[in-house]
């Protein structure tokens, strides 16, 4: 005991002539080095008394750098207060410390801690805590329970390390933990948890409203939706948006980022996973044990979890329940900005957008990369089987599938005298295009007949074709005489 | 039948029974029928007390009998002060039980008892016992739920239910009788071993109706008081015996 004793003081005395070395201005510091004095002063067996920095999420106080136990005073005020659910939507949240979720309250394994629960005069009900970083009834519970307009003051010492939620406990449960009455209390390891660049305070929660998801207005809690277990909201830190935009969570390429993730519920557990890292440890359950390259954890309802990763790469990084419906349809959806260089090795970012083609992405070329020739008819057969879908694609819907033309609009060219009258005439017809007033069968005809961009062996086919059908003349028309007629002026 | 005695300001409820909300095998509660007032009492009767009786002013309450907070919303000893017009048809807030109880003893009427309190707060607007209508315990629910205004409504501006009584619901917390024998401790879930009427955390499951959830917050709400305290959205209003004549 003694030589324990004297280790301790010397110690504190280190601490205190390590403090005196630096800036008075420090508070901090100063406030180390005043509570190690003290210490000195009155002996091991009075613990130095410290009140405890009490942080708003998303942040979280900072690491203790104390190596000895601490009398540490930690006072939570319960207020009731309407604040934004999501846009256009309030919600009269039941708070520790003003906000969804309570307060962040961080000490070290092996302090005492003096615990006062403060309920503000304008509560409308009374509260109590269930801290589970407690080992006593109730987790505190059974004695804070606190009208409005009073408070209460119990004492309990930090027996196990890890990350713990706390919650309201009074009657009925269910409805003060719905109303956001929770948040986490962080009983650091006696040897620290190792640094890391950048933590923050990250915690999920289900809301039930009477209205439905973004009915505007101060909503009522819904009880039949709660016992349904059938959200309205699931968020982070209170609200829809509460953790993107400018309220976006920080870090530079490079840092380490550790997020202490809890999960009030009441109903949900979380899928907690970040869209685009990989978590490098987890310390499952908020407890002791480290497992490592994780893409989603389990957050239980009423539990938490460590998460750290290093940012590689800058950019966007969204934080959802990876039960994904609650993250895109209500509102589980928080960011992480890392800004900083690039390292193109581990992400390039898009090189490339291009047509997807199924046969692969790249353009393909054959070896021969000519395009295939249009086929040449060697007979008259061929020229009129060619000459068939030229004039399907070309002439059918004018002068129709059986050559009979429309009356008084398109000219028949089945049993036509016109055409069979003068093959030349008819090949200048499709190779020049036709303008004016035709006499065809006894009928006056007078409209335009296009010019058509057809190749001469494609106008050779299709006069071939339709001086073989429908009772024409039964003629063969070559391309020699289509070249003649075109390099030839329309004389009409 | 609901009737109104405007000459005392009292409301006849007629006796019956109902099953408490906690426990499992709770049996129903004989209540016989008695007065109980149609308001809570107010800022204005409650000046006119203290006026009448010292020893009940801010200044000279004795420390057992009120905490600091006493009466803390009136400006001056006497009375409400400046906020007077806007608060003195509202109900008194910040007293004390001792205080409450001392007030309708002078009024030579009575504290109600929880279960009278209870019994005739089931009232709706239109049926004695609304045990089983979901929208009276919405109504109740969205009550518990919103933050105290700054300055409380006048009490006959509030809920009347079928009796005439007002303000059961929607209006403050009041204090009963016997407020602090409800079974409930500070520690609301630990029903598993001592006492088995002892309810919430569990009560969800294990009360007579689990529909009337929230009445729970009533039964809480007296848990956490003591005799002393006082708290700034809890009245009161007193009950009298049937008397004997018109049993």
């Amino acid at each position: 005991m003694k030589t324990s004793t004297k280790t301790k003081a010397v110690q504190f005395l280190g601490i205190a002539i390590y403090c005196l070395g630096l800036l008075f201005s420090c508070t901090d510091v100063k406030k180390e080095r005043e509570i190690a004095s003290a210490a000195i002063a009155a002996g091991s067996k009075v613990l130095p008394q410290i009140e405890a920095e009490l942080t708003n999420a998303p942040n979280v106080p900072r690491p203790i750098a104390r190596k000895y136990p601490a009398k540490v005073v930690v006072r939570l005020e319960v207020t009731e207060v309407v604040q934004k659910l999501a846009d256009g939507v309030e919600y009269t949240f039941w708070t520790f410390g003003g906000s969804v979720p309570g307060k962040f309250i961080r000490i070290r394994e092996g302090d005492e801690v003096e615990f006062h629960l403060m309920n503000h005069p304008d509560s409308k009900n009374p509260h109590n805590i269930d801290l589970h970083a407690v080992s006593g009834p109730g987790g505190g519970a059974a004695s804070t329970f606190t009208a409005p307009g009073h408070e209460t003051i119990f004492d309990f010492k930090a027996l196990n390390p890890g990350l713990y939620v706390y919650h309201c406990a009074t009657a009925p449960v269910g409805m003060h933990i719905a109303n956001g009455m929770y948040g986490l209390i962080l009983v650091e390891p006696k040897e620290g948890l190792p640094a890391v660049d950048k933590e923050y305070y990250v915690m999920q929660g289900d809301f039930y409203t009477k209205g439905d998801f973004g009915a505007p207005g101060l909503q009522p809690f819904d009880m039949t939706k709660a016992l349904k277990e059938e959200p309205t909201y699931v968020v982070f830190n209170g609200s829809v948006g509460a953790l993107t935009g400018e309220k976006a969570l920080t870090a530079q390429t490079g840092e380490t980022v550790r997020l202490f993730v809890g999960n009030g519920g009441p109903n949900l557990i979380s899928s907690f996973h970040v869209i685009g890292e990989i978590f490098d440890k987890v310390y499952q359950e908020g407890g002791s044990k480290v497992n490592e390259n994780v893409q989603t954890t389990l957050v239980p309802a009423g539990g938490a979890a460590i998460t750290e990763f290093k940012a590689d790469v800058p950019g966007n990084y969204v934080l959802v329940d990876h039960s994904i419906f609650r993250a895109f349809n209500k509102g589980a959806l928080g960011m992480l900005k890392v800004q900083g260089k690039e390292d193109k090795k581990v992400y390039s970012g898009q090189i490339m957008d291009k047509i997807y083609l199924p046969e692969g992405a790249t353009v393909q070329e054959m070896p021969d990369s000519k395009a295939p020739l249009a086929p040449v008819a060697a007979t008259k057969d061929g020229r009129i089987a060619l000459g068939k879908a030229v004039f399907t694609q070309n002439c059918q819907a004018c002068h129709q599938a059986e050559g009979q033309g429309i009356k008084g609009a398109f000219p028949p060219i089945a049993k036509s005298d016109y055409l069979n009258a003068d093959v030349n005439r008819a090949i200048g017809v499709v190779a020049h295009g036709l303008e004016g007033q035709i006499k065809v069968n006894g009928e006056l005809y007078n409209s335009t007949m296009p010019k058509l961009t057809l190749t001469d062996e494609q106008i050779a086919n299709v006069l071939t074709f339709v001086y073989n059908q429908w009772g024409n003349k039964g003629v063969e028309v070559t391309t020699e005489q289509v070249k003649k007629v075109r390099a030839t002026p329309p004389s009409h | 039948m609901a009737q109104k005695n405007p000459s005392t300001g009292l409301v006849m409820i007629k006796g019956g029974s109902f099953v408490p909300l906690y426990g499992p095998d709770a049996k129903p509660v004989k209540v016989q029928s008695f007065q109980l007032d149609a308001y809570p009492v107010t800022n204005a009767q409650f000046e006119a007390f203290v006026q009448a009786y010292p020893k009940w002013r801010k200044a000279t309450v004795k420390k057992i009998f009120a905490d600091q907070n006493y009466l803390k919303h009136w400006a001056t000893p006497l009375g409400v002060g400046p906020d007077a017009a806007k608060i003195k048809n509202s109900p008194v807030t910040n007293v004390s039980w001792f205080a409450a109880k001392a007030y309708c003893e002078c009024q030579g009427k009575r504290l109600p008892t929880s279960n009278e309190w209870e019994f005739a707060a089931l009232a709706s607007e239109t049926k004695p016992d609304a045990t089983n209508d979901e929208k009276f315990y919405q109504r109740s629910l969205e009550w518990y739920s919103k933050p105290n205004p700054k300055y409380l409504p006048p009490v006959k501006e509030s809920f009347r239910n079928y009796y005439g009584a007002y303000g059961m619901i929607g209006l403050v917390w009041e204090w009963t009788q016997d407020y602090n024998s409800a079974l409930l401790v500070g520690e609301g879930r630990s029903n598993a071993s001592l006492d088995k009427q002892e309810f919430c955390g569990s009560g969800a499951s294990g009360a007579t109706n689990v529909k009337n959830y929230v009445a729970f917050m009533r039964y809480a709400f007296r848990s956490s008081l003591k005799a002393n305290y006082t708290v700034a959205n809890l009245g009161f209003r007193c009950a009298s015996s049937m008397p004997v004549a018109s049993r």
